[in-house]
Order: C-alpha cells, then sequence, then structure tokens
C-alpha cells in the first residue's frame, strides 16, 4: 500500500489530467471530478484489493461502479495510473474512435469500466446485483460504488437502498458525494436533499460520515472503517462532504465548474496551483 | 394441407415457469428476479427449489433491471421477470443503459405482452414492446408461439451470451408445436409449404395463421405459413424466398403495427425484394377490457382477420 505522501503527489497529478482533459476537448465535467480526486487515488491505490492482471471478470476482487458517470475524467485518470491501461490514452478523452467516451462505457472495451453510467440514478442497482453475485459466488470481496448527491433525486436509488437494506446487502459500501452541488445550483435550492445520512440510516443502513472529502488521510480512514462495518447484516453508506472544483481556486466554491472546460488562460492558472509531481501523460 | 394438433390449450407463461424449472435444475449460473409477480410468471417451482437464486425486488422494477445487470457481473445470468408493460416502457432507460449499452447478460422476461392479458385493460397491456426492444442495439426480440415453444425458448437463451427480450402471454392457448423441440435462435420456422400467399406470423398469432390457411386452401388459395419466433435478429433469408415464391405477404402479430414484425419484414422486402404486404396488428391504438377472445376479434387480430388481409394482398399481386 502506498503512503500517503505518494497518495498526496499522485492526487495533484490526478487533478492535472483531469484539467488537461477538459480542456483539450473543451467540454466535460471537472468540478465533481476535483471534489472526488481525493476519494478515487484512496480506493484504487490504497483501499480496494484489486488483482494484478486486470482480468475484468467480476471475481476474486473488489469491485467498483461509478454511478454518477459523468466524472469520468477522474476516473479514467485514475485507472490509467493504477495501470488498467496505457495513461498516454487519456489524450483521446471524448475524442472520436476513443475508448474513453465522455461518460464510461463497456462498449469500447476500456478496461476498468463494468457498466455504462451517465443517465443517473442507476448505479446503486447495478452494485448491488454485483454485490449478490459475489454472495452466491461465495468471494468474501467486496463492491463499492460513487453517487452525486443531486443524483439521489433520481427515484432509482430509493427502490435501491430499500431493497439493500432489507436484504441485508452488508458487503456493498455506496458512497454519496456531497458537495452540495448540480447543475442548476445548490442541491439545497432545486430539490433539498436534507439530512442524507439520516435517510439511509432510517432505511436501515449503517452510516458513516467524512467530514472533509478533500482530506486524503480521513478519507483513507474513512473508508477503511467504513470497510471494518461490512459483514454485520446492513449495507454501509458514507457520507462525504466534498468541494467542487477542489485544488483550483477559482473553480472553488460554486457550480460553475460542473460541465465546463478551462480556456488555455484558466488552464494554466489551474495547473500553476498543481504542480507536476509524476509526469504528465 | 399439413395439419398441427393442439395438443391441449396452455399458456405461454406456463411454458416459460416450466422452461425455468428445468434451466433451474441445469444451469446453477440462473438465477431469477421478480417484482411481486411470482404467480403470474409461474415461477413458484424455481423459487421453491432454488430459493437462493431468486431475488423478491417488490414493486421496483428499474432497481430490478439494475440489479440483473449487476448480477452478471461474476457470471451469473439473471431472468429479470415481470408483464411486459412494466418490463419494457417502465424501464426503457435502465434497460438501455445497464443491460444494452453495457451489453449484459441479462434475459427480460416479459408475461401478459399484447392485448390477450384482457380484462385489467389498457394500463396493463402493452403493444409497443417489441417496437421499443428491438430497437436497442444488441437486444435479441424472442415471441414464441405456444407452451413447448415458449419453454423451449427459455431454455435456449441461456446458451445465448447477451441481452435477451422474451415475449410471453397469459391466455391459454393451442399448444401444437413439437414437445422437446430445438429452438434455435434467430431460425424461422417453416409451419406449411404454399404457393400463392406468404402468412408470417409471430406469437399468438401464428395458430390463427394456421386455421386461416386451412380455411383458405378449402377456397382454393394456397398458403405458406412461417412462424418468426425471433423477431431480431430477423431471418430475412427465409422471408425472402418465401416471398420471392409467392409474390406477397401477410404478417400478422399481436402488436401494433407501428414497430412490429410487420415493419421488420417490411424493410426486409423493401430493401431486397419489394413484394406487396398486408399488416395484420393493431393500428395505433391502446386497447380496453375484455376476454382475450373479445378483443382479438374487435382489434382485427383472428383467423377472420388474416383472411381478410390475404384477400386483399392477392389483389395487389
Amino acid at each position: 500500500m502506498a503512503t500517503i505522501t505518494a497518495l498526496e503527489e499522485l492526487v495533484v497529478q490526478v487533478r492535472r489530467d483531469i484539467l488537461r482533459m477538459v480542456h483539450k476537448v473543451n467540454s466535460g465535467h471537472p468540478g465533481g471530478s476535483l471534489g472526488c480526486t481525493e476519494f478515487f487515488v484512496a480506493l484504487y491505490h490504497h483501499v480496494m484489493d484489486l488483482k494484478t492482471d486486470f482480468e475484468m471478470d467480476g471475481v476474486g476482487e473488489d469491485l467498483f461502479f461509478l454511478s454518477n458517470g459523468h466524472i469520468s475524467p477522474v476516473f479514467y485518470s485514475v485507472l490509467a495510473r493504477r495501470g488498467y491501461f496505457p495513461i498516454e490514452e487519456l489524450n483521446t478523452f471524448r475524442l472520436i474512435d476513443s475508448r474513453l467516451q465522455g461518460h464510461p462505457t463497456t462498449h469500447e472495451g476500456l478496461p476498468g469500466i463494468r457498466v455504462a453510467s451517465g443517465s443517473l440514478g442507476q448505479g446503486m442497482s447495478v452494485a448491488i446485483g454485483a454485490a449478490l453475485a459475489k454472495k452466491l459466488n461465495g468471494d468474501d470481496h467486496l463492491v463499492y460504488s460513487l453517487h452525486g448527491d443531486g443524483e439521489l433525486q433520481e427515484g432509482q436509488n430509493w427502490e435501491a437502498i430499500m431493497y439493500a437494506a432489507a436484504n441485508k446487502v452488508d458487503n456493498l459500501i455506496a458512497t454519496v458525494d456531497r458537495n452540495g452541488q448540480q447543475i442548476d445550483g445548490p442541491t439545497e435550492t432545486v430539490l433539498s436533499l436534507g439530512d442524507v445520512g439520516e435517510k439511509f440510516r432510517v432505511f436501515g443502513w449503517d452510516v458513516l460520515e467524512i467530514a472533509d472529502g478533500n482530506d486524503l488521510e480521513q478519507v483513507v480512514a474513512g473508508l477503511k472503517a467504513a470497510k471494518e462495518r461490512t459483514g454485520k447484516g446492513k449495507p454501509v453508506c458514507i457520507v462525504m462532504t466534498t468541494m467542487m472544483g477542489n485544488g483550483v481556486d477559482f473553480m472553488m466554491h460554486t457550480h460553475a465548474w460542473h460541465g465546463k472546460a478551462p480556456n488555455d488562460e484558466q488552464l494554466a492558472t489551474a495547473l500553476a496551483q498543481n504542480p507536476e509531481t509524476l509526469g504528465d501523460y | 394441407m399439413t395439419t398441427y394438433t393442439d395438443q391441449g390449450k396452455q399458456d405461454t407463461r406456463s411454458g416459460f415457469g416450466a422452461g425455468m424449472t428445468a434451466l433451474g435444475r441445469t444451469n446453477l449460473n440462473v438465477v431469477t428476479l421478480c417484482a411481486d409477480l411470482v404467480g403470474s410468471l409461474k415461477i413458484e417451482t424455481f423459487i421453491a427449489e432454488h430459493p437462493e437464486r431468486f431475488f423478491q425486488v417488490g414493486i421496483a422494477e428499474a432497481n430490478m433491471m439494475g440489479m440483473a445487470a449487476g448480477l452478471t457481473i461474476g457470471g451469473k445470468i439473471p431472468y429479470a421477470t415481470t408483464f411486459a408493460n412494466f418490463a419494457t416502457g417502465r424501464v426503457y432507460d435502465q434497460i438501455r443503459q445497464s443491460i444494452a449499452y453495457s451489453h449484459k447478460n441479462v434475459k427480460i422476461c416479459a408475461s401478459h405482452a399484447g392485448i390477450t392479458l384482457g380484462e385489467d385493460g389498457a394500463t396493463h397491456q402493452i403493444l409497443e414492446d417489441i417496437g421499443l426492444m428491438k430497437m436497442l442495439p444488441g437486444m435479441t426480440v424472442i415471441n414464441p408461439c405456444d407452451f413447448n415453444q415458449t419453454k423451449a425458448a427459455t431454455m435456449a437463451i441461456a446458451e445465448h451470451y447477451g441481452p435477451v427480450y422474451l415475449r410471453f402471454g397469459r391466455p391459454k392457448v393451442a399448444n401444437f408445436t413439437p414437445v422437446d423441440q430445438n429452438f434455435e435462435i434467430g431460425k424461422a420456422v417453416l409451419l406449411h409449404p404454399g404457393t400463392d400467399v406468404t402468412l408470417i406470423a409471430t406469437g399468438h398469432l401464428v395458430w390463427p395463421s394456421l386455421i386461416a390457411a386451412e380455411n383458405l386452401e378449402n377456397r382454393g388459395i394456397s398458403c405458406e405459413v412461417i412462424n418468426i419466433h425471433t423477431i431480431k435478429p430477423l431471418d430475412e433469408a427465409a422471408i425472402l424466398a418465401s416471398a420471392k415464391k409467392t409474390g406477397c405477404v401477410v404478417t400478422a402479430e399481436e402488436h401494433n403495427y407501428l414497430g412490429g414484425l410487420g415493419e421488420s419484414v417490411a424493410r426486409t422486402l423493401a430493401q431486397h425484394a419489394p413484394t406487396p404486404q398486408e399488416f395484420v396488428a393493431t393500428k395505433d391504438t391502446f386497447g380496453e377490457s375484455g376476454t382475450p377472445e373479445q378483443l382479438m376479434q374487435k382489434y382485427g387480430l383472428d383467423n377472420t382477420a388474416i383472411e381478410g388481409a390475404v384477400e386483399r394482398v392477392l389483389k395487389r399481386k
């Protein structure tokens, strides 16, 4: 397992990847990607038990499902830097004939992607199915998933949340990215979610919180704590508060960068705030 | 005239249930999901014999489709079951993204398809499902005609990797195809050779097509009858060969004429061998309450309607 310092370096490099990917094609979703960088780095480079051969049969390793597929830049960067596919391929993000589609898909055969996502609200159901398959297979590995907070407005989530608790799907850790923002503004203005953790709790989940999802040590500790709480009859939810656009000062404290790419000047400013650590692709 | 014997009327959903019972015993990767309609889908035996391989999801079809997609990861072969209306239109985007686009090995098994579920009325009937499902890239669409064929299809799709939509129904209909038949996905079944007109039917309309063919034969009209149990991929070669021989076609299905088998056949003919065609199907309408027999008659889905369509198409040759 990587040290915190090494992970911190990776976080900065992944931020650079995200910024450069969306800048190149002048499209994509940097805000949520930057907000979840620490989470992805901690998960894929520290917490998850992954097979080293990148075999995609889904057996004998932890699995992850990204439900809010629009934050594909962070997912692609972390997968590439974990070894799933060549880092140089990040250059093809959103281009014609690329495996790195705007939203993740299995359709192009990109290693690391297990289901298409983008149309919101579907990932938790898929994660539950995969968790049940693990139980049937006698595979004691875990299933992780990530969901946007605004995404919880989709009703399918609540079907899934109800199912997982009622059926004791306790090998599942679903994390909600509580950045409080969605396209049209703050979640509490668009359609108030209220107390997300309490909602999961009353549905029967074991809920814990990561107060600062952009503090790498907190994220690692939170994921490890969640792991220890699996296998006890309840699905586990992490409500993780993050800052959209984290690591780039002008992208923080606003929802403006949900689905907008920086221009040349903005990119230069953003990259200056995140000096190269492991080498750009 | 080749004669077929009704071995005793049965519902095609019971053929599905029988197929699930057999599959449950032979294929340990097969799992079943249901959204609060176990009795209607006839899967009680599968559940009793393999409770650990059954997932009752409650009245939550969207979650069921997503769970089915997830269960494939790790090698399971999920059969997601409910009424055709709730298995398609209600969850179209879930099927589209999590199953079809993700090319998951999910079998969507839909009972009470068409108009013949009867008295419950149009909220529970569906005449648009074939169109919805055949438009999804990579989706196989199967609509077997009787108990024996539905059982065979249920078992055959487990051997096919990829998403499948299997459509069947509620009413008891003639059971006339062979017991333990070999079901070949995508292969048309020639039921009766003829020379004047080709009848291409699917599902519950296959048996009425045979009756129509017999009646027409008595009036000197020779009908070739083809059972298309797989609407996608369509056996274009079989259709074209017959259409070229007879020079006119009648398609028959318990579905809207927009988007159904008839349109798939018409596209094939238009592209390769333009041929006059008449459509026995519902005409862009919802159904209503009534007995299956009353509905089939009122909406022009019986042998009389087929015979009328043959008379019309013959004049266009």
